[in-house]
């Protein structure tokens, strides 16, 4: 009985030194996943709070704001109105065609964790009554990466939106990018995707893209880069290369706050960053500007 | 032959040691005034044998040593050999002007086109100027804008590719690399033009991409074009980067998987060993190839060059419906 006692020692408690999280580019690497437990213990102010009180606050720290990255699943639930998401191509499955080493366990591992089918959900969404077609990514599934399926899935979020001639928004948190385990046709789904986007203009259909922590490489060089209006989370890490791979190019420290929401809005690549308990009220009033149906 | 341009792979040294062996005895027998004639015959034929089992079974990792090659043939070095009377077009008309990217117009035959690649340093000096051929997003900004004019004037544009990557760096991540990127995928897939493009060496992942949204995309025999690189593949899944080799045909990244899978339209044959052993015939094949494909798209409509490869690249992905 004493042993049962030990087994149930929640593992969250991991103390970071002070210079770790000094460290500019690893406190952003740094698992922004809310581990289970009671208690759980900032990344940023390293304050601990109660975890019902987190979750009641969205994934953000109740002292310093720090926004945690929540899953595909959580978003929906907080972003779109209650009943108001009816899922498309859910029956699109990935098939590993190349034969990848690993893939296969990979692809299983993830489908546990997440309990999705794959990296990305996409749909018809009800947002405060307003009618979207809406795309998920979850981090959480291979690294969020887009392969065959993802691509597949947000094209035919794209086609849906600009025949139904409604807006479309995209929340993305890919860190991986493209998904190397499909090969050269991962890359392919960036100009896949990215097309698709010139037909939706044509059909003057709004496109929000919501950037969210971490969205990376491939998907943020194709689709998750091109919005008419682009949003994102504070604290969201958010650039073309990894910053490890930065850091090995060019051997220098990279400046702090580096590839950070705020570094984008301060340089001119996003138009906002909008906290997560605006998000919805935010979308829901930049639809209303473009769609003059809606009151 | 190929032992005084550039280094010399491990695979093809026997070639090299008999090429060596045999320039020795003719020197030998020229000394010595004894005709061995006929051993040299027999030795050359032998050689040209070897030759061709050396380098017809190379190793999709072979393929990849043979593109990264120092002598290997690179953009400006093609423009002098397929096209006539190049004009450089310098700048993005926003920043600065990269010279990892070079683009201006010339004569494919006698056909005006915009033509656009990636510029690798041939010696350590220009290696620096040009960023290694790694752009930055100013690089893409101006392909983007030389397509437009190009579009404007109704100009057919050829892009040869050869880029590691686009470049990571803190000012490529300031100027927003990741959206130079996404927006040329974007608008060269709304161009009503002819668009080839034509992987010479490297095709690396996004970088390459920026660059390759065409109504033709063909491949020279040793190119590669791949989603990442086959280091970088390595060390992510083994956590080891000298695991190169495995993961290069766990990718399938070479010309003949790229062919087969419908990714090029096109093989474009290089002279035994690579291109850098005979430029020229690279280069005559490189013509050759790209007149024949432009031909049938100039016959074609704006709508259609347009539709066609929109559909090309609507068609990429492999799933299941269940």
């Amino acid at each position: 009985m004493l042993k049962d006692l030990f087994k149930t020692k929640p593992k969250y408690i991991t103390v970071k030194s002070e210079r770790q999280l000094e460290q500019g580019v690893d406190a952003h690497l740094e698992k922004k996943d809310i581990p289970d437990g009671l208690w759980v213990k900032c990344n940023r102010c390293a304050q601990i709070t109660y975890h019902k009180d987190m979750e009641k606050n969205l994934k953000v720290c109740p002292k310093c704001n720090f926004h945690f990255r929540i899953n595909a699943k959580e978003r929906l639930k907080l972003f779109v109105d209650e009943g108001g998401f009816e899922e498309t191509e859910a029956n699109l499955k990935t098939i590993n065609f190349l034969n990848f080493p690993e893939y296969d366990s990979k692809l299983k591992k993830s489908q546990k964790a997440t309990d999705l089918t794959e990296a990305a959900i996409t749909g018809k969404a009800l947002i405060n009554g307003i009618p979207m077609v809406l795309a998920v990514i979850d981090f959480n599934f291979v690294g969020g990466s887009m392969g065959s399926v993802v691509g597949e899935k947000i094209t035919r979020a794209i086609e849906l939106a600009t025949a139904t001639k409604l807006p479309f928004v995209a929340v993305s948190g890919g860190g991986g990018g493209a998904r190397m385990h499909e090969g050269i046709f991962s890359l392919m789904q960036m100009a896949k995707t990215s097309q698709a986007l010139n037909k939706l203009s044509e059909a003057g259909c709004l496109y929000i893209s919501i950037l969210t922590d971490p969205t990376m490489g491939g998907i943020f060089a194709s689709f998750a880069s091109l919005g008419d209006i682009t949003i994102a989370e504070p604290d969201a890490l958010i650039g073309f290369a990894g910053p490890r791979v930065i850091q090995q190019t060019i051997r220098q420290t990279l400046p702090p706050g580096f590839q950070t929401s705020q570094f984008l809005l301060e340089h001119g690549i996003i138009d906002m960053i909008v906290q997560r308990k605006d998000l919805k009220s935010t979308v829901t009033q930049l639809i209303k500007f473009h769609n003059t149906e809606v009151k | 032959m190929g032992s005084n341009i550039g280094p010399i792979f491990e695979f093809e040294k026997p070639v090299v040691e008999l090429d060596k062996q045999i320039e020795e005895i003719r020197r030998f027998s020229q000394e010595k005034k004894i005709d061995m004639t006929a051993q040299i015959t027999a030795m050359e034929q032998k050689l040209e044998a070897l030759r061709v089992e050396v380098y017809s079974n190379l190793t999709p990792w072979q393929r990849i040593q043979i593109v990264r090659h120092p002598k290997r043939p690179t953009f400006l070095d093609y423009i002098g050999m397929v096209f006539k009377d190049f004009i450089e077009l310098h700048g993005d008309r926003l920043y600065r002007d990269d010279p990892a990217m070079v683009g201006g117009i010339a004569y494919l035959d006698d056909i005006p086109v915009t033509v656009i690649g990636q510029q690798k340093g041939r010696d350590t000096k220009e290696n620096i100027y040009r960023n290694f051929g790694l752009p930055h997003p100013e690089g893409y900004r101006k392909a983007l804008r030389l397509m437009k004019q190009a579009e404007k004037f109704n100009r057919p544009v050829i892009c040869l590719v050869d880029v590691v990557g686009a470049y990571p760096g803190i000012e490529a991540e300031e100027r927003g690399q990741g959206e130079a990127v996404a927006r040329n995928i974007r608008e060269m897939a709304n161009l009503t033009i002819p668009v080839i493009a034509v992987i010479t060496g490297e095709g690396g992942s996004g970088g390459a991409l920026a660059v390759g949204v065409g109504n033709r995309v063909l491949i020279l025999e040793n190119a590669y074009y791949s989603v990442i690189s086959p280091e970088g593949c390595a060390s992510i899944i083994w956590k080891d980067a000298s695991r190169a080799a495995e993961a290069a045909e766990a990718l399938q990244i070479n010309a003949e998987h790229l062919l087969r899978m419908g990714i090029v339209d096109e093989m474009i044959p290089e002279p035994l060993g690579g291109a850098h052993k005979n430029p020229l015939e690279a280069a005559r094949n490189l013509k050759e190839t790209l007149v024949n494909n432009l031909l049938p798209l100039l016959q074609l409509s704006g709508a259609t060059l347009l539709e066609e490869r929109y559909q090309r690249f609507r068609s990429y992905g492999h799933f299941s419906v269940k």
